[in-house]
């Protein structure tokens, strides 16, 4: 599975599109549930899956997946049932696509790291995104995740400076993760106007492939922000839609985001 | 002493687990924080404004009926009571606000549970001229109505926060949000000696004064260092403050004491130190109460200012090397030494240190005659009598009234 990500946004580039990260909840609204709706954001056109896992205190999410995380919680979430009933079922039913967990440091920690780190690559996870550790703090994780090939993905801020992103990307594994608002997660109607500048720049240092999230939600902005970067990630947006009127919404943001990544 | 091993590390504990949003405030904070350290007008103005604003020092009372009815160690009371606002938060709002103002920003978001750092924030603010945000559970925002109306008198804005259990702790992770929306303008005064580094540090030092007084009033007032100083744990920043001077004095035991709510296994009290296993929450490393998967359990105590299910890095390290001896007290004890103390001392202690009283009995039978014990009484009880007279006046206490 080592390169899968690689695979995927190189898919995406050769037939003309930037990539779409799907993001959703695992857990919401129950295990077995939210499998469908991964399902239904890869036939809309995911190029890669974000599974987020519940954590109780999360402070870089916005109402909307702050509510997911609160009623995948309620269904018995966790992180090992995650990497045992959802993880499984995704990848039978969605083989060609790369799964990348999405949750906090203490989660991670509570399972143990070396533990989830082979957990993960087992059930076939190919990275780990954890929004609440900076590069700082990575150090022992990443030695457990690259025993393990799994892939830890850094993420740069509006308030990075160039020089600190410069580092952070440096060694960067999968993909960057450029979160661009200085905010939660969450829809937002309006993206900062020196967004593309920071892409380009992130870009230009940058090892692997720069995505962008944090307030994309429509086909517009997908455009805008995807002719700057290899990708887009689309969360709230999804989880909103998937709670509201299920699968069938989420695999209709995700083809109208795709749409907006065609170049 | 420090016990700062690494900066932001305390041993195994600290650091900084947030959103890298922040990160770039954090590292200015430190830096802005460590200028203002080695600029004596700084210290100086924050001396001043406690001096003038806050009435420091505050009193080392000796508690002759304590004493005499306990019949072991002398009892002294450091009167953190005494402090403007009611309690010791304001140590801390005072340092926090005169650094903000210092980095030039004109805006202060805080979270608060019981309402006593938000409080403390909203003074602060008015005195200096800065607009003021507090975040605060909305369950405790019912619950803490008197505090909710001071915070408003005082000028800032109180913002009820829906999420989780609607208590401090979604508070701070809504303070934490805001903060990563706003960080260009705005300073987070973190109220406990908690949150990602720097903050348990600049917090620990605001507060140290009540150490650092301790010391000095002790050698006067009794010719020594105290033999054992106790104080209460909700976050830590009142134990911290207290303890921390004395880190280097091997003669000086050092006690904190934590909310035993319902009893340590009910499942429902704030010993994160006692019960507590290493995780991280609101972005640093410590001891927290979580469920085997790393969720965040609900931390519950009679007081609302130890309903936290974390606490201080530096405390968690000093507790885990037996520096700081860790005791709890259940509800129904900190109410009985409320009573007690109230009416020994002609005290109303807060709830939260009527935790550190109720323990502080044993303490000083242990220690015995001829020894000096100090309880820092970290905030008084008038914030609380509502909630007390609610349960209704316990049938001993009231025979004996
Ligand atoms: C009077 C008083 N004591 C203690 C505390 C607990 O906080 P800390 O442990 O940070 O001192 C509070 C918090 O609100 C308080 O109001």
């Amino acid at each position: 599975m080592s390169g899968e990500i690689a695979e995927a946004f190189a898919r995406a580039k050769a037939r003309g599109e930037g990539a779409l990260v799907a993001y959703a909840m695992a857990g919401d609204p129950d295990l077995a549930r939210s499998v469908d709706v991964f399902a239904a954001c890869v036939e809309g056109g995911a190029d890669i899956l974000e599974i987020g896992v519940a954590f109780s205190d999360p402070i870089a999410d916005g109402p909307v997946i702050q509510a997911a995380s609160e009623r995948a919680l309620k269904a018995g979430s966790t992180l090992k049932r995650v990497l045992d009933e959802v993880v499984p079922a995704v990848r039978a039913r969605c083989p060609q696509t790369p799964l990348v967990v999405m949750t906090y440091v203490n989660v991670v920690m509570a399972l143990g790291e070396e533990r989830y780190a082979k957990l993960a690559r087992e059930r076939g996870v190919s990275g780990t995104i954890l929004p609440d550790l900076p590069p700082e703090e990575s150090a022992g994780l990443r030695e457990a995740f690259d025993k393990e090939g799994l892939e830890l993905i850094p993420l740069c801020a509006p308030t990075t400076s160039p020089a600190r992103a410069e580092r952070i990307v440096k060694d960067a594994r999968g993909f960057v993760y450029c979160v661009s608002v200085a905010g939660v997660t969450g829809m937002r109607s309006e993206l900062p106007a020196n967004l593309s500048e920071r892409l380009e720049m992130v870009r230009r240092s940058s090892p692997v492939p720069v995505v962008a999230g944090f307030g994309i939600s429509n086909a517009e902005q997908a455009r805008v922000v995807g002719a700057h970067a290899d990708g887009v990630v689309v969360g709230s947006a999804i989880v909103r839609a998937a709670q509201a009127d299920g699968p069938a919404a989420a695999r209709q943001v995700c083809a109208e985001i795709k749409r907006g990544l065609k170049r | 002493m420090d016990t700062q091993t690494a900066p932001g590390r305390f041993g195994r504990y600290g650091g900084r687990y947030v959103p890298e949003t922040l990160v770039p405030a954090l590292l200015e904070l430190e830096q802005a924080y460590a200028e203002a350290r080695k600029d004596p007008a700084f210290d100086e103005q924050v001396a001043q404004v406690l001096r003038e604003f806050v009435g420091r020092e505050t009193p080392l009372t000796p508690a002759r009926r304590l004493t005499e009815k306990w019949g072991g160690a002398e009892v002294w009371l450091k009167r953190e009571d005494l402090a403007h606002t009611g309690a010791h938060k304001i140590n801390n709002t005072i340092g926090q606000v005169l650094l903000a103002r210092r980095m030039g920003k004109k805006r202060v978001i805080a979270e608060t549970g019981a309402g006593q750092h938000g409080v403390a924030t909203a003074t602060a603010c008015a005195l200096f001229g800065l607009t003021c945000e507090v975040y605060m559970g909305a369950l405790d925002v019912e619950r803490q109505a008197l505090n909710v109306f001071r915070m408003k008198a005082l000028g800032a804005t109180v913002r009820p926060v829906e999420s989780g259990s609607r208590t401090l702790k979604d508070a701070m992770n809504e303070a934490m949000r805001v903060w990563v929306s706003q960080v260009e303008d705005t300073y987070y005064v973190i109220g406990s000696a908690a949150g990602p580094h720097p903050y348990p540090t600049i917090v620990r030092d605001f507060q140290s004064v009540i150490g650092r007084e301790i010391r000095t009033q002790s050698l006067v007032a009794f010719g020594k260092l105290p033999d054992a100083i106790i104080a209460c744990i909700g976050g830590g920043s009142n134990a911290i403050g207290a303890l921390h001077p004395f880190l280097g004095d091997a003669s000086v035991r050092l006690v904190g004491v934590e909310a035993g709510g319902h009893g340590l296994d009910s499942g429902q009290h704030g010993a994160s130190l006692t019960l507590g296993t290493e995780g991280v929450l609101h972005g640093s490393r410590s001891l927290v109460l979580q469920d085997e998967h790393g969720q965040i359990i609900e931390a519950h105590s009679i007081s609302a200012g130890l309903d936290y299910p974390g606490v201080g890095p530096e405390l968690a390290h000093m507790a885990k090397t037996g520096r700081m001896e860790v005791r709890t007290a259940t509800d129904d004890e900190a109410l009985a030494a409320f009573y007690m103390v109230s009416r020994t001392e002609g005290i109303l202690p807060a709830l939260e240190s009527s935790h550190a009283f109720a323990r502080a009995g044993e303490l000083a039978r242990e220690l015995g005659k001829g020894k000096y014990l100090v309880i820092n009484c970290s905030g008084r009880g008038d914030k609380d009598v509502a909630t007390i007279a609610a349960r209704g006046m316990p049938p001993a206490i009231q025979e004996k009234a």
